[in-house]
């Protein structure tokens, strides 16, 4: 482990508070009955679809592609997590499934 | 944490005066998974509605104990689905903690202060890396800040609660808050302790599956290799079913682009807070036209 515990606490406070943040500032920031600004409401339509794009590629980071396994267990299960997903739109099928067949790939094939 | 359903963010009373300009994004439709459950939970409400009738309900008095159980039991099945969920998933948090060389009090402690699994999965990687803390609560705000939107939802739903107020608003999530925004509650029950219970047991759900984890974590006696996979997978996931639903896919490009470009420029340890500021640029830039193609999108199909 590259942190001391006392990095981990502050750590941990800081995400925690960023959380919080997000729970609590609606309610401190519009009072009832004060419109919502324009800019805001856009980006509630736009940045969670940008968010999870910009948390796939985040998982993927420490992914090799041009040395070991080239990200193939990474890309086949995300494939099948994929496709998964679009045939049952079942989460927790989705998940468990590309998750275990990940799991397989790289404790056998890989 | 996990049920990225999509509801009208807009259709409240409160936007009346500028609504349906972001309309085209979300498509008001009932969870995928929970509908099925919907029909047993009607069945339910109708049963117990026909029960109070006939012990003539007593006044609303929010501080009876009645008043508790009653919203406790009206409020218990809708948190059956995501009480599999959150322990499943909760449950793969505490192992992958666990397996990762933290004793169950991290998981413990970060599951009841942070409790969302995406920051708390995210949380584990932070952890493993270098110390920088201003990235942390970038990450922290960047994957939390659907819980604006929550808010900006609930500020008229939550008014008049006192102090299961900040209780609820603390335990906000996608699940809790994809039941306290359609369930409605039922009469007879008190909103305030239905929308408590709501969230409380949710919060214990995710807590027992984090706890459970960690402890079971030291038994486990087959291989863990590869479960730190989990975690790409509810992001693909969540990814998938946001395009499934998204008539417009230039945010989720932009996102997907933008970070992998900063990746590519920065490197793995320094491209998330470039990302962020990107994402933001790239969509601040691009307002006009997502804008207007919504407005046109709205104007020719309806509403989803």
């Amino acid at each position: 482990m590259k942190m001391t515990f006392l990095q981990q606490c502050i750590t941990i406070g800081v995400m925690v508070l960023g959380v919080v943040l997000t729970r609590f500032l609606p309610f401190l920031i519009f009072p009832p009955g004060r419109p919502t600004p324009r800019f805001v409401r856009y980006l509630g339509a736009v940045l969670p679809a940008a968010v999870f794009g910009m948390l796939v590629v985040y998982c993927l980071k420490d992914v090799r592609f041009f040395e070991g396994t080239h990200g193939l267990p990474e890309a086949l299960a995300i494939a099948l997590t994929v496709v998964l997903h679009v045939w049952k739109r079942q989460m927790l099928l989705s998940i468990a499934g590309g998750t275990l067949f990940y799991m397989l790939l790289v404790q056998t094939a890989f | 944490m996990m049920c990225m359903q999509r509801y009208d963010l807009f259709s409240e009373n409160n936007f009346s005066a500028e609504k349906n300009e972001f309309l085209y994004m979300h498509t008001p439709s009932p969870s995928v998974h929970t509908s099925g459950l919907r029909r047993e939970r009607a069945h339910f409400h109708e049963i117990f509605l026909t029960l109070q009738k006939h012990k003539s309900a007593p006044r609303m008095n929010t501080s009876h104990p009645a008043t508790r159980t009653t919203a406790l039991r009206a409020a218990f099945p809708y948190t059956v689905p995501i009480c599999a969920g959150f322990l499943f998933l909760g449950m793969t948090y505490g192992i992958l903690m666990n397996v990762s060389g933290f004793s169950f009090w991290y998981p413990m402690i970060m599951a009841m202060s942070i409790f969302s699994g995406s920051v708390e999965f995210v949380a584990v990687n932070v952890l493993l890396g270098a110390f920088h803390p201003v990235a942390a609560f970038g990450l922290a705000v960047m994957i939390g800040a659907r819980h604006l939107f929550y808010g900006l939802s609930m500020l008229d739903r939550f008014r008049g609660l006192g102090w299961k107020k900040p209780v609820i608003i603390f335990m906000m999530c996608d699940e809790t808050f994809s039941i306290e925004y359609t369930a409605e509650v039922p009469a007879g029950v008190d909103r305030g302790w239905f929308m408590l219970w709501v969230s409380v047991l949710d919060y214990v759900y995710w807590v027992a599956g984090a706890v459970l984890g960690a402890v079971c974590g030291d038994f486990i006696c087959f291989s863990t290799e590869g479960l730190e996979f989990v975690m790409t997978a509810m992001f693909v996931v969540i990814f998938t079913e946001q395009w499934l639903k998204d008539r417009n896919h230039v945010p989720a490009l932009v996102g997907l682009l933008v970070s992998a470009a900063c990746l590519l420029v920065f490197g793995a340890e320094q491209f998330i807070i470039p990302s962020m500021m990107g994402i933001l640029l790239v969509l601040g830039l691009l307002r006009g036209r997502l804008s207007n193609a919504g407005q046109k999108a709205g104007a020719k199909g309806g509403e989803g």
